[in-house]
């Protein structure tokens, strides 16, 4: 444990890899927050992946796991939408150091013009799936993924769920579903 | 009767139907679609304390081709409907289906795009076990009724259906 080097809970200062992320990438950050002792990141969607690689490569950050990766979906939420220049979704990485233990949650927001953020999975092989279903569900692409198709839904499957804008019982899938199609 | 005076005690006269249907009711191999919760129920129905082998139904089989009655427990979505379709029509006949649960039988609290708001839409259904879940003794009040409906020489829903149920569309 090095818990000088990255105390995250430390009283008034800030954590270590919020000085270090700011000082390595000053515009492509656009937030810093610590609440409840968990750490977010916002990031320019342009640089999330450069502030990606570099926490988990640096020797001392170490953000070696990458827990999940998942979207939020905020056109009704007016606040954040006028603090991040109305793009609709936040692409939301979790990650986790093996080494420190450390958690730290990093967020991109993005447009609905430009629906996509690159693939991470150069930097974790297991994001592959994580990415297919945020494709799946928000509609949000992701550039040079290996093989994004939808995961959950069946491949005809039209719309994303799980965005706000999206019935929940559907569009009338259930109606129209070919189960005769499928089955063969 | 008259002929059971004639011969001796350790004789009787029955049919060939009476016997067979002796036979499979008291020898049903389940095929469980457990998808969800329900379906721990369902294994707690097969375990020792519950104990389905007390009604001669806990061969349970993997194999659709290997059994007699499709247990359908639990939630089923949009893309494993044609899953289950398919071991349904796999299945040798005569051949029985128990739709276990809220969420099998309706739907349940999920009625949302993606979840099949009843298998009985693609499925015919012998019986339903209202509960979320049900209670092993609701899975096993269901076998039971099933074997009645075996013993009394009625045909499962299946059969009267016609084979071709797959044009049934919900
Ligand atoms: S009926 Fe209840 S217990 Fe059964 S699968 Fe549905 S939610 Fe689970």
């Amino acid at each position: 444990m090095s818990e000088e080097e990255n105390d995250t809970t430390s009283s008034g200062k800030s954590p270590v890899v919020f000085e270090r992320v700011k000082e390595q990438f000053q515009d492509g950050v656009l937030d810093l927050s610590e609440e409840f002792d968990e750490l977010s990141l916002v990031a320019h969607r342009d640089s999330v992946y450069e502030i990606l690689e570099f926490l988990k490569n640096d020797a001392k950050l170490s953000y070696d796991f990458l827990v999940d990766v998942t979207a939020v979906d905020y056109s009704q939420m007016e606040d954040v939408l006028t603090k991040y220049d109305y793009a609709r979704f936040m692409v939301v990485y979790h990650l986790y150091s093996y080494k420190t233990g450390d958690r730290l949650r990093v967020k991109a927001p993005v447009h609905e013009k430009e629906l996509s953020v690159r693939t991470v999975t150069s930097l974790w092989k297991g994001a592959a799936w994580l990415e297919r279903e945020v494709y799946d569900m928000f509609g949000i692409t992701f550039e040079n993924h290996p093989n994004l198709r939808r995961i959950l839904m069946p491949d005809d499957f039209e719309g994303y769920p799980l965005c706000k804008d999206y019935p929940l019982r559907g569009r009338g899938e259930r109606e129209t579903f070919d189960f005769e199609r499928q089955n063969a | 009767m008259g002929l059971e005076n004639r011969s001796d005690d350790n004789i009787i006269t029955t049919t060939v139907d009476k016997v067979i249907n002796w036979g499979r009711k008291n020898s049903l191999w389940p095929m469980p679609f457990g998808t969800a919760c329900c379906a721990i129920e369902m294994m707690a129905t097969l375990a020792s304390k519950y104990d389905l082998s007390r009604f001669g139904a806990e061969a349970i089989r993997f194999s659709p081709r290997q059994s007699d009655l499709l247990i359908v427990s639990g939630r089923i979505s949009l893309k494993m409907m044609p899953v289950l379709k398919k071991i349904y029509d796999q299945m040798p006949e005569p051949k029985w289906v128990i739709s276990m649960g809220a969420c099998a039988s309706c739907g349940g609290v999920f009625d949302t795009y993606t979840l099949i708001q009843g298998v009985d839409q693609f499925l015919p259904v012998d019986m339903y076990i209202p509960g979320c879940p049900p209670r092993p003794e609701d899975l096993i009040d269901a076998v039971m009724q099933i074997q009645r409906q075996i013993d009394s020489g009625e045909l499962p829903k299946g059969t009267l259906s016609d084979a071709n149920s797959a044009s049934v569309t919900g």
